[in-house]
């Protein structure tokens, strides 16, 4: 069985994230791999292990997130591919939907696609979707437990999921290949052995440009056109104090009321 | 300018954020609600209610149950027959993946989660949070037509006028998919954290009750479970109270104390509540992205240190299990009930 996770690389959480000259600015913080995609990885391991078969994580974005793919083959991914391109920087999700489509086609005979749900920089939670669409496979989302079937001699191997949604869990079955968006529910993603880091750091990841996928830039339909520093609110904590929890609920109750938020 | 307003719901239960997007769609100029399922007459008639000019109803029985590409196939041939300026959904899950679908089909762009959508002449300007909020970006769409999806509570939701109704107008279903649905689990209520006015939540701390006694059949991880499970109905007794939703941080989620569709911030849901109550939560970044657009944060915590202190506006350090149940005593009193 053959697995394509597809990841990001985005600032760490910490990071102090600024405009600067109309452009996003995350100074000196570290550059990790998109904290949704993890569980796109180990969604990925975890069918490779169930299945036997092969995973490669896939990403597109500048030289430097070769250290994302790098996180992905240490905690176990066999291969990594990067596809990069100066005609990539106004990707939109649709945009980057093409690309993946057609990097995904060129790695070849992928029986399961993941995703993360969303990525933590710009948040859209599109891109699995489109992927999805274009490559004219089933896409099933926000997938919390998964199970591939036999689909017989003569059909192909099907895969039945628990989609976490708001209403609880919505089982949902589909041929391969499919396309999966993977969310926390399927358990923690597994950190780096000091054999994987190892492994990680020798690993040659090819990179593609577009005329090696053998597709033209995508032109981007969403632009830009700000960058806004939402003002901060300063927030002074009042600490309620009180003789009895009794007294102290009392306080607290009338401040909210007072608040006119009820 | 025409809208399409597509109005998400699960076996006639809707996200509310779909009648805010009525609402924005209104203003605009025309709005047709856009409404998928089986036997929806109760919901045709809210949405006119909610101020639709028309309501555009594709029923079958297989659009039932939610499978994204029949949805999205049928919204794509529905915009394409009838050309509306632009299609609004409220954001939720099944949305999302709608929406870019859609905007698949009929070649255009999604404009995702917006806080603001401004119609300038003839041209849409979108204001949308990214970065887990740390920033807001203005964005444009160039595609036709453009679509949007809009953040719960970030729109004022319309006045509903119970007098008006109309008749609902058949479309289409397209109902192709290559998906099975086999069943659900969980037949619990709907839990909607990003559409509640009022969300109390409960972290790690609540299975810190060492005061209770748990059967003596289970192992520790049981046990805590089992203590904050009880815990939680402390919390769930504040939020009755107050009108409100039950949420939890994603430590509460993987101690099985709570199911997941109640976990707020970075991997969970992304709030927006007036009034936003913390128990026993430490006020973790990944916490504090989900709640940065709550109006009033109250904290209660035993260790005066925790930083949900910073983003609140009123704290108690304190035992959660003498203050919580003493304060939805207080509201019982205050609000007669
Ligand atoms: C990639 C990633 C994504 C994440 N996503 C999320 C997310 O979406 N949502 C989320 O919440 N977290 C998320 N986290 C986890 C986050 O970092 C914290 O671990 C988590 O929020 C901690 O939950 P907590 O505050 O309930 O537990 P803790 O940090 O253990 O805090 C428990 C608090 O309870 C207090 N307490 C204990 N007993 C009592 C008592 N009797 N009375 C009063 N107070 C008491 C303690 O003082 C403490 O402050 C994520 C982490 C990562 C790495």
């Amino acid at each position: 069985m053959k697995i394509i996770a597809c990841i990001k690389q985005v600032p760490d959480s910490e990071a102090k994230v600024k405009a600067e000259g109309g452009q996003v600015s995350w100074g000196e913080s570290p550059l990790v791999i998109n904290p949704f995609d993890e569980y796109a990885v180990e969604g990925a391991l975890q069918l490779k292990e169930a299945n036997s078969g092969t995973v490669t994580a896939l990403c597109i974005g500048p030289e430097s997130a070769k250290e994302a793919l790098k996180h992905a083959l240490a905690v176990g991914a066999d291969e990594a591919v990067l596809v990069s391109d100066a005609a990539l920087n106004a990707l939109d999700t649709q945009g980057a939907a093409r690309v993946l489509a057609a990097a995904i086609n060129k790695i070849g005979s992928a029986d399961i696609v993941t995703f993360g749900r969303q990525t933590l920089d710009d948040g859209s939670g599109l891109t699995a979707a489109q992927t999805a669409r274009v490559l004219g496979w089933p896409m099933l989302g926000l997938v919390g437990h998964m199970q591939v079937e036999d689909g017989g001699a003569s059909s192909p191997k099907g895969i039945k999921v628990h989609r976490v949604i708001e209403e609880g869990r919505q089982i949902v079955s589909a041929k391969l290949p499919a396309v999966l968006s993977i969310v926390q529910s399927i358990g923690e993603p597994r950190y780096p052995s000091f054999m994987g880091i190892r492994k990680a750091s020798k690993a040659n990841i090819p990179i593609w440009s577009l005329s090696d996928l053998g597709i033209p830039a995508p032109t981007a339909f969403v632009t830009r056109t700000e960058l806004i520093t939402p003002p901060s609110r300063e927030i002074v904590c009042e600490i309620i104090q009180g003789d009895s929890p009794e007294r102290i609920a009392e306080t607290l109750a009338d401040k909210i009321l007072a608040e006119k938020v009820l | 300018m025409k809208t399409f307003v597509y109005i998400d719901h699960f076996k006639g239960e809707v996200q509310l954020a779909s009648w805010e997007a009525l609402g924005v769609a209104k203003s605009f100029g025309s709005a047709s609600a856009v409404i998928f399922g089986s036997g929806l007459d109760a919901l045709v008639k809210t949405a006119f209610e909610f101020g639709a000019d028309e309501v555009l109803v594709a029923d079958d029985p297989s659009l039932v149950d939610y499978r994204v590409e029949a949805f999205a196939s049928t919204i794509s041939a529905l915009a394409s027959s009838r050309t509306p300026d632009l299609i609004l959904f409220p954001t939720t899950a099944r949305t999302r993946e709608l929406a870019a679908m859609s905007a698949m089909d009929l070649n255009t762009g999604v404009l995702v989660d917006l806080t603001d959508l401004l119609l300038n002449g003839d041209k849409l300007v979108a204001t949308r949070p990214i970065y887990e909020g740390k920033l807001n970006e203005t964005v444009v769409c160039s595609g036709k037509p453009v679509i949007a999806t809009l953040r719960a509570r970030a729109f004022p939701r319309p006045a509903q006028d119970k007098s008006k109704s109309g008749t609902a107008t058949k479309v289409e279903a397209k109902t192709d998919s290559p998906a099975t649905v086999e069943g659900y689990e969980v037949a619990e209520a709907a839990v909607s954290v990003a559409d509640a006015g009022i969300i109390v939540s409960g972290g790690r701390g609540m299975s810190n009750n060492p005061s209770l006694t748990p059967p003596a059949s289970m192992d520790e991880k049981q046990a805590e479970a089992w203590r904050a499970q009880q815990g939680f109905k402390l919390i769930d007794e504040l939020a009755t109270v107050l009108g409100g939703a039950v949420g939890a941080s994603r430590a509460a989620v993987d101690g099985g104390y709570i199911p997941y569709a109640h976990q707020v911030g970075q991997t969970g849901k992304v709030v927006a509540p007036d009034l936003y109550i913390a128990c026993g939560i430490s006020g973790a970044i990944q916490h504090i992205v989900g709640i940065r657009s709550a109006k009033l944060v109250i904290a209660i915590n035993k260790d005066a240190e925790a930083p949900i202190f910073k983003v609140a506006r009123y704290g108690v350090v304190g035992d959660l299990f003498q203050i919580v149940p003493a304060l939805t005593a207080a509201f019982k009193k205050k609000l007669g009930k």
